[in-house]
């Protein structure tokens, strides 16, 4: 059974549908990309799955399980952990408050989270009693991974996790994307990176005008020069 | 050295003492702007409307407050704060939640608790009458006469009970306000929201705690406010009325949505006005015997007395020139 799973979704704000029968799924060992031209749905995509935005028709199944129009916290609650784009840190709070409430769903000792979560992000540890809003865009990126960590997702959503970031940094993201996903949660995220980005992702999700244009392994993708020649830049 | 005394008696003790209540009130105000994102009008009706529970407490239990030593007002405010938090979720219940649900516009909130001020208004006349009523029904206010160490004073520091009472139960608000907004984690919660509230949906944070919470602080603080000041002065329906506006200023003086920075601006605001209206006559007596040319007026004031509900303005428009987003940055907690 798929971790995730959507079929034929069409969503989108108002009246005007955005998406116009999306289908994706991924396995808890994989890492999904989504990729493709602006206004192509991406990040409305991952909107929908985690119930920010209304999906009118198809369905999103969680491990089987129908989540369509859930809310956002009922999802976390079902183990979805979701890093919006921007603003994505409580910026007035301390890297290890914004870690904690992460976990505010959580009423058992999490202290081993907070331990595995600078595990994975080494910097985090040392800047633990700093405002999250003094970090640098790597860094902050950092914490709200590890926010989102901090229930012990089986799944992560993340919007653009490299966006506006350095070269240097955008690698250490991928890194830690993949090290995240070997510990067994399943990652769906949206690139504006393509080409980095599939080169690390089981499965690729092309889109354009709301609707699924490619669907292939990462590699495959890569490799494929229709994609290359109209998503990648050649 | 008497001149001294007369001025901390009357301006820096004074000065506290309304400013302990501005600043309980403006907490309150910076609290509920800090999560629900607008101004809340009828704070000060909920500080007028928690004294009359007060009220209603102590004429019925005159005798609880002697037994234990404390004014009877005193010792049941803690229950009228209950009785007052609750009134305010249900405010909130009634009228607010369903705007929120319906994603109104601030102005429209605003509006809204325009309109439960005059409801409030209207219920606490209606019980209550227009009089003036003290919380003291069966027992005196004591006044504390402090002799100083020094020879040429034979003027005492003058504190009266309501008045320790009120620091002491300042002092033991903010600590426990700020042991909860740091340490607990429906607090965090609080200021996470108050941050980024659509993170902190998506967190998993259950925001209508969060708003219930600050209800709770907000009506249990006003409920405070109003039956200190009540206690140290009268308690009037319109006592609403002349402290919304200083409430706002403390509250936007110290960075709108910052409780520490309410609480320094109820300070500011509260020792500025009594030292407007402070009369130098007295203290400048003196300088007439020394120098024999010099007639001082009876009043020598920097604002007369009558205009003292102009002063919150000016310290308002002296921020928002100098400082606009108050002493301490605003918008978050």
């Amino acid at each position: 059974m798929a971790l995730i799973e959507c079929k034929n979704i069409h969503a989108g704000y108002g009246g005007m549908n955005i998406l116009n029968g999306v289908n994706m799924s991924i396995e808890s060992s994989e890492i999904g990309v989504i990729v493709g031209p602006n206004g192509a749905g991406k990040s409305t995509t991952l909107k929908a799955i985690f119930g920010l935005l209304n999906v009118g028709e198809g369905s999103i199944e969680l491990r089987g399980d129908n989540i369509t129009n859930l809310s956002p916290d009922k999802l976390v609650h079902k183990g979805m952990g979701f890093v919006p784009q921007e603003h994505n840190v409580f910026v007035s709070m301390t890297v290890e408050e914004n870690l904690e409430m992460g976990a505010f769903i959580r009423r058992d000792d999490f202290s081993y989270m907070l331990e595995r979560v600078y595990s994975f992000f080494p910097d985090l540890k040392d800047k633990r009693r700093q405002p999250a809003g003094e970090l640098s865009g790597g860094q902050r990126q950092m914490v709200a991974m590890g926010r989102a960590l901090m229930v012990e997702p089986s799944l992560l959503l993340l919007d653009e996790p490299t966006a506006g970031l350095s070269p240097m940094y955008m690698n250490e993201i991928f890194e830690r994307v993949i090290a995240v996903n070997e510990s067994g949660v399943g990652v769906l995220m949206v690139e504006q990176n393509a080409k980095q980005a599939l080169r690390i992702a089981h499965k690729g999700f092309v889109l354009a005008a709301g609707k699924n244009r490619f669907t292939d392994t990462g590699q495959n993708l890569l490799n494929d020069p229709e994609v290359a020649k109209s998503f990648l830049g050649g | 050295m008497n001149e001294f005394i007369f001025f901390f008696n009357s301006v820096v003790i004074n000065g506290a003492v309304i400013g302990s209540i501005y600043a309980m009130g403006a907490i309150g105000v910076t609290l509920v702007f800090g999560i629900l994102r607008f101004a809340h009008f009828a704070h000060a009706d909920m500080m007028t409307l928690g004294a009359f529970l007060v009220l209603i407490l102590t004429a019925l239990f005159p005798a609880v407050g002697p037994a234990i030593g404390l004014p009877t007002a005193f010792v049941m405010m803690p229950v009228a704060m209950v009785a007052t938090a609750f009134i305010a979720v249900g405010i909130d219940k009634l009228f607010y939640k369903k705007l929120r649900e319906n994603n109104v516009k601030p102005v429209v909130m605003v509006m809204a608790s325009v309109g439960v001020t005059l409801m409030l208004q209207g219920l606490i006349r209606f019980l209550a009458g227009t009089g003036t009523q003290s919380l003291y029904i069966d027992d005196r206010k004591a006044i504390f006469r402090i002799d100083l160490p020094f020879e040429s004073a034979s003027r005492n520091l003058v504190v009266t009970e309501p008045q320790l009472l009120l620091f002491l139960f300042l002092a033991f608000a903010v600590i426990a306000l700020h042991l909860f907004l740091n340490k607990s984690r429906l607090g965090k919660a609080m200021r996470a929201m108050s941050d980024n509230p659509d993170l902190a949906k998506v967190s998993g944070i259950n925001t209508n705690t969060v708003v219930g919470v600050t209800w709770i602080i907000a009506g249990s603080l006003a409920c405070a406010a109003g039956t200190l000041l009540s206690l140290d002065v009268t308690l009037k329906p319109d006592l609403s009325f002349m402290i919304l506006l200083p409430i706002f200023a403390a509250a936007i003086v110290g960075g709108v949505g910052s409780p520490y920075g309410a609480l320094a601006g109820g300070f500011v605001v509260g020792l500025t006005e009594t030292l407007a209206v402070f009369n130098w006559t007295f203290v400048l007596r003196p300088l007439e015997q020394a120098i024999p040319s010099l007639d001082l007026p009876n009043t020598l004031a920097f604002v007369p007395t009558e205009y003292k509900i102009t002063i919150p303005f000016f310290i308002l428009l002296a921020i928002l020139i100098w400082r606009p987003t108050g002493l301490f940055k605003g918008k978050i907690l």
